[in-house]
């Protein structure tokens, strides 16, 4: 007899339960490749994305004048033309597109830094990618030359790229600075903080310098808006949302094991600083696609991971759902935005109102576990 | 007592004799291979100096650890001994010197190999809530898993028997957390052992467990020896455990390596004071014979 022979007991077809371990349960199966396919995970991954399908509808549906949701559908399979074609197509499908892309990255990014940080708190921001991508931003409004319409400015692709190239030196400057023989966790939670901080005071000190209708124009780039966006803010997004989330869902595995701690998963054979990178990586080029296309939508990154943890009972957020949840609800905020008040409200405060109440409710209902 | 320099002034130790100790240890071949000299060692640390922080906890420190042992590293609080199993588990990089694993540096060979010939487990390892004990263990497969092998049938036996032989089966998918201290810890030494590595190296696998569980523990680590050939490689703090359950004691102070070799070469009073500042006698434990430590009394005893 033996403890760890390589001799199976039951060699049967992948798929068939082997021995009673694991019997009944059918996702344990398939372990490492993937937690999408665990049953309750696969079950909400779906309805996320129905839900996330019918708020495209109603966002296009919604606006100025009502497009009865039968005729969105026909208008967006390419059978509806005419005006309202024209303004499904032309005008209102390019905002809620690139709300539902915005969603989607932002909510894989925070699944993947979540979890490779170990941390609830670790989302890209804490890497600088927001600090450093409003720097950019609001370095490209104020020193533009005072250009009094953002979406002048926006459409000339000077934002966007500005954003970009803020938020990738930031996350370089992150890890670089965190750098010490390897990067580790925390550290690259407090120099990611310390840095933020920094690269804040930057944006303060330009706002505060700047004509007060310059100030304005650069502090609602400041809380993310879906109000200026058009087909060159889609393509973009979707190029780097196609590259970047099939290569995190492949990482799923790898992801599973350097949460483990680095040791163990050096145990088991993680090259875990390469790892990292990757992931971080990722998760950096995914958020920076996001902030350039819609500024810093708060929070979405944040707590989507947690509730999408939340409801699939795993160990960590898993990345399907965390994207799907997350287009859900920056679509959902931007519906709300448009149609619940009398005046347009940029998306990034309502997901901010939502999350942050959000983010007390965690803490809360933590300290009540802990205190169980 | 001078026990400062033992492991400093034989960089180059002959094959058969490394000790150079005061008490004349030799090395404890377990395995059998007599000191040949041709085989080389499953572990070997040359020239090691390793430690945080540029300080190093160990320095220049040359040991062989042969095929087939149980090993075990004894010392003080801060000694170094789990520094030196993370070396030579390849989670610590040497600021000075190399581990070779079969005569080959260590990490100069690709992680995921190296996974598959030797399975460390770390001090109080952390798994994240939601994860079971199944969750656990199946990433001990990661390593013989690929693009182009993924998850088989094979991978799922090998675990389920892992914790099968760990005594886990009742909470296979329970979560880590949910469980107690001991099956937790029996959870983690699963893991290791789905990875089907032929060397363990164990950080104080038996830490908070009561006398029955870290038995449990020293018995199942024997049982892998024994039955798979597994070279073992632990470090543990009860000295009569170690002494019952190891080939070789391996005692580190100051540095380096004060004394190497069998419990009964090992486990002296002179030994205890100098390395651990114990003043105990050494008697034969009544049940197997292997040396046993006893504390001499103070006033307040």
């Amino acid at each position: 007899m033996s403890a760890a022979t390589g001799a199976p007991r039951t060699a049967g077809a992948p798929g068939t339960p082997v021995g009673p371990a694991a019997a009944g349960r059918r996702g344990v199966q398939l372990g490492p490749v993937g937690l999408a396919w665990r049953p309750r995970v696969l079950g909400y991954t779906v309805a996320a994305i129905v839900l996330a399908l019918v708020l495209v509808v109603l966002g296009v549906a919604v606006g100025s004048t009502w497009i009865a949701p039968g005729t969105v559908v026909r208008a967006l399979v390419g059978a509806e033309d005419g005006p309202q074609g024209f303004i499904v197509t032309t005008l209102r499908l390019p905002r809620v597109l690139t709300g539902a892309l915005v969603g989607l990255v932002l909510g894989v990014a925070g699944a993947l830094t979540q979890t490779v940080t170990r941390n609830p708190l670790g989302t890209p921001d804490i890497i600088g990618v927001t600090s450093g991508a409003s720097v950019g931003a609001v370095a490209a409004i104020v020193l533009g030359g005072g250009t009094y319409s953002v979406s002048a400015v926006v459409l000339s692709g000077g934002i966007p790229v500005a954003a970009t190239l803020g938020a990738l030196v930031a996350a370089v400057a992150v890890y670089g600075l965190g750098w010490r023989g390897g990067v580790q966790s925390y550290r690259l939670v407090l120099v990611g903080i310390g840095v933020s901080a920094t690269l804040d005071a930057v944006t303060s000190y330009l706002l505060v310098r700047a004509k007060i209708t310059v100030a304005t124009a650069a502090s609602q780039w400041l809380v993310g808006s879906l109000s200026s966006t058009s087909w060159s803010t889609v393509w973009p997004l979707l190029v780097v949302a196609a590259v970047a989330v099939p290569i995190a869902l492949a990482t799923s595995a790898a992801l599973g094991i350097g949460q483990l701690g680095d040791e163990v998963a050096t145990g088991v054979g993680l090259a875990v600083q390469r790892h990292r990178l990757l992931v971080l990586a990722l998760a950096v080029v995914l958020s920076a696609a996001a902030v350039a296309a819609a500024g810093p939508v708060g929070f979405v990154a944040f707590v989507v991971p947690q509730v999408a943890l939340r409801l699939a009972g795993t160990n960590r957020p898993p990345l399907l759902l965390a994207g799907a949840l997350g287009a859900v609800l920056v679509l959902g905020a931007d519906l709300l935005a448009r149609s619940a008040f009398p005046w347009q409200v940029p998306v990034g405060i309502v997901t901010t109102v939502v999350g942050a109440p959000y983010l007390i409710w965690l803490l809360v209902r933590h300290r009540k576990e802990m205190s169980r | 007592m001078t026990a400062t320099t033992a492991s400093r002034h034989d960089a180059e130790p002959d094959a058969g004799a490394p000790g150079t100790d005061t008490r004349g240890a030799t090395a404890h071949r377990a395995g059998g291979d007599g000191g040949t000299g041709t085989v080389p060692p499953v572990l070997e640390a040359r020239g090691l100096s390793v430690g945080y922080d540029r300080d190093p906890v160990l320095r220049d420190l040359d040991l062989r650890i042969e095929r087939g042992s149980v090993t075990t590293f004894l010392g003080a609080n801060g000694c170094g001994k789990s520094t030196l199993l993370k070396a030579f588990g390849r989670v610590l990089k040497p600021q000075a010197g190399e581990v070779l694993l079969d005569g080959v540096p260590i990490r100069k060979e690709p992680n995921r190999a190296v996974a598959r010939r030797l399975a460390i487990l770390p001090q109080t390892p952390v798994a994240p809530a939601g994860t079971s004990v199944l969750d656990l263990v199946m990433r001990g497969r990661n390593p013989h898993q690929s693009w182009a092998r993924p998850w088989t049938a094979d991978d799922a036996a090998v675990a389920e028997q892992a914790i099968a032989a760990t005594g886990l089966t009742e909470v296979a998918h329970r979560d880590v957390a949910s469980l107690s201290g001991g099956q937790r810890q029996r959870a983690w030494i699963a893991l290791v052992v789905a990875q089907q590595a032929d060397t363990l190296l164990l950080d104080e696998p038996t830490t908070y467990l009561d006398l029955a569980h870290q038995l449990d523990v020293l018995r199942l680590v024997r049982r892998l020896n024994r039955e798979q050939g597994s070279t073992v490689v632990m470090v543990l703090h009860d000295l009569s455990l170690a002494a019952r359950y190891s080939d070789r004691l391996v005692v580190l102070h100051d540095g380096g390596v004060v004394a190497d070799g069998t419990p009964h070469e090992v486990l002296t009073p002179a030994l205890l004071e100098t390395a651990f500042g114990l003043h105990a006698r050494v008697v034969p434990d009544p049940v197997t014979g292997a040396p046993m430590v006893v504390p001499e009394a103070d006033e307040q005893d």
